[in-house]
């Protein structure tokens, strides 16, 4: 009941008074819990002893850091062209079995309920592993290489894509697909004729989102020994060559910067 | 010829959208079904093409009976259905020619229309009909760079290309203008009487109803309240539609000449 009677005539305002209270004390309270954590980490994990020296530590390691071993760059092309292939063979193979699986997921294409149930526990079961577990994982069964980190990255990005895309099937217009039906298409032609042109902009966008997020995914992946960037990453800190960790992180801030870049041009041209 | 015995549509909500309605379009006839806004006019057109499956009752196709029909033979049953709706319903990112051939779904197999490779003759038959309907030059073009009447042209191709017995016509003047409402409706009854086509045809605009059909047929509330021929459409027979207003500027001018239409800016509510 926004609008108040009072003796002057009708007034309006957003809230009632009681609800502007409980609004009031919701903030009231979120603060308080934040005030309250914030306490609770400085007296129990912070560790003090650490505090006095943090600043000399950083300055130090900076200090190692620089200047960077320019040359070391001639190891690091090699490394980069694994990584970025592993971020698009991952991501082509996610995006190929996430059409079907996105299918199978949106309410108004699945075949049946427990179809659904399937793809949907594929989407959820993808999403939650970390590709760095994927990784892990897929090491010890294929051993350490590219072909670990391609699956990592493919198996972590099904997910991301079916979602976006389901969710992008469910949104479109019913309209344009039951004109398809009344012509007498089957179930797959409507899909082809009906739903695919609707949703093919999304397909292009979603695959060229996920390849740039893949390509900062696989970086990392060689520190488990999954092939890629991270291999040269782990060994340099490993052997605290300082100056070589800094030119790789010159390197991988260079190859994001980049496929940013690509990504966005690319999403451009297509939608 | 298409016959309804005793259609009766209840949806999930329980509202009756159909009650007990029986009619029978012979061949090649022009009908208009006109009733207010959740008469049940659309329930009715898609009970015919199974879009909606009716709830009681039967509906024959010549000596088809639609409401029996397996999915497969829906199908094959549906080719001879054309349908055309309000808002065109093409499917906006593809070429106009692509939804003209969509039109042959029903006759060519998926991974055929997948790569759209359409038989020679039906692509020659969607150039043909595309020139009758004066939009040659638009066959690739895509559809949502088209007019609202260009695109009910498209959609009238679509139907068209069918080769079907009976169109079903929803609201096809609903978003158009009163002139592109007036070729439109003539331009679907001469190619039904070119083909011999019978059409069903929802329409709100009662003028247009009288000028470009053979007879009218009145829905109110899922029931079946006026079967007459255009001019038997008097101020009583309206107010029992559509209720009690002054009907007579709607009807007085029923034979005179094009000039103005009175269009009604009435917006289509939720489909019952």
């Amino acid at each position: 009941m926004p609008i108040i009677q009072t003796p002057g005539g009708p007034t309006w305002q957003r809230r009632t008074t009681p609800k502007q209270l409980i609004i009031w004390f919701s903030w009231l309270v979120g603060i308080a819990v934040v005030v309250f954590a914030w306490l609770r980490i400085a007296d129990n994990d912070l560790l003090w002893v650490y505090m006095p020296t943090v600043g000399r530590e950083a300055t130090d390691m900076v200090s190692r850091m620089v200047p960077p071993k320019w040359s070391y760059i001639d190891v690091l092309w090699k490394p980069i062209w694994d990584t970025l292939n592993i971020a698009t063979i991952g991501t082509v193979m996610a995006m190929i079995l996430a059409v079907p699986i996105a299918f199978a997921a949106a309410v108004n294409t699945t075949p049946h309920r427990a179809v659904r149930a399937v793809a949907l526990f594929i989407i959820v079961a993808s999403r939650s592993v970390n590709s760095l577990i994927w990784a892990l994982a897929l090491v010890f069964i294929l051993g350490p290489g590219i072909l670990a980190g391609t699956l990592a990255i493919g198996l972590r990005s099904i997910g991301g894509c079916s979602k976006l895309l389901y969710e992008a099937i469910e949104e479109i217009d019913h309209k344009q697909v039951e004109a398809i039906e009344a012509t007498g298409a089957s179930r797959l032609q409507q899909m082809a004729y009906g739903i695919m042109p609707q949703v093919m902009p999304t397909f292009a966008g979603v695959a060229v989102f996920r390849w740039d997020i893949n390509v900062r995914g696989s970086t990392i992946l060689g520190l488990v020994g999954a092939g890629g960037i991270g291999l040269q990453l782990s060994g340099s800190m490993a052997t605290l060559a300082w100056t070589q960790v800094s030119m790789i992180l010159i390197a991988i801030l260079g190859t994001v910067v980049i496929s940013e870049y690509v990504s966005a041009k690319v999403r451009h041209a297509i939608i | 010829m298409l016959r309804l015995v005793n259609v009766l549509k209840r949806y999930k909500t329980g509202d009756v959208a159909l009650n007990n309605v029986s009619l029978e379009i012979p061949d090649g006839q022009v009908i208009a079904l006109i009733g207010p806004s959740g008469a049940g006019k659309s329930t009715l057109i898609r009970c015919v093409n199974r879009l909606v499956t009716p709830t009681e009752g039967k509906i024959f196709l010549g000596d088809t009976e639609l409401t029996a029909l397996s999915s497969r033979a829906l199908r094959k049953a549906r080719r001879r259905m054309g349908m055309i709706f309000q808002e065109y319903a093409l499917v906006e990112r593809l070429t106009v020619m692509e939804n003209v051939l969509s039109g042959r779904l029903g006759y060519v197999g998926f991974w055929a229309s997948w790569f759209r490779k359409f038989p020679k003759k039906d692509v020659q038959e969607a150039y043909r009909l595309l020139d009758r309907v004066g939009l040659m030059d638009m066959a690739d073009k895509r559809a949502d760079e088209l007019s609202g009447g260009q695109r009910q042209r498209v959609g009238i191709c679509r139907a068209l290309i069918q080769n079907p017995e009976l169109l079903l016509v929803d609201e096809p003047t609903a978003s158009l203008d009163p002139k592109t409402s007036r070729q439109i409706m003539r331009l679907i009854n001469e190619l039904c009487a070119e083909r011999g086509l019978a059409a069903i045809i929802n329409i709100h605009d009662v003028h247009l109803a009288q000028m470009y059909s053979q007879r009218i047929v009145g829905l109110k509330l899922g029931e079946l309240v006026f079967d007459g021929p255009p001019d038997g459409l008097v101020p009583d027979v309206l107010t029992e539609i559509y209720g009690e207003e002054d009907w007579e500027a709607t009807i007085e001018d029923v034979d005179e000449d094009d000039e103005d239409v009175d269009e009604d800016g009435e917006t289509e509510g939720p489909r019952t």
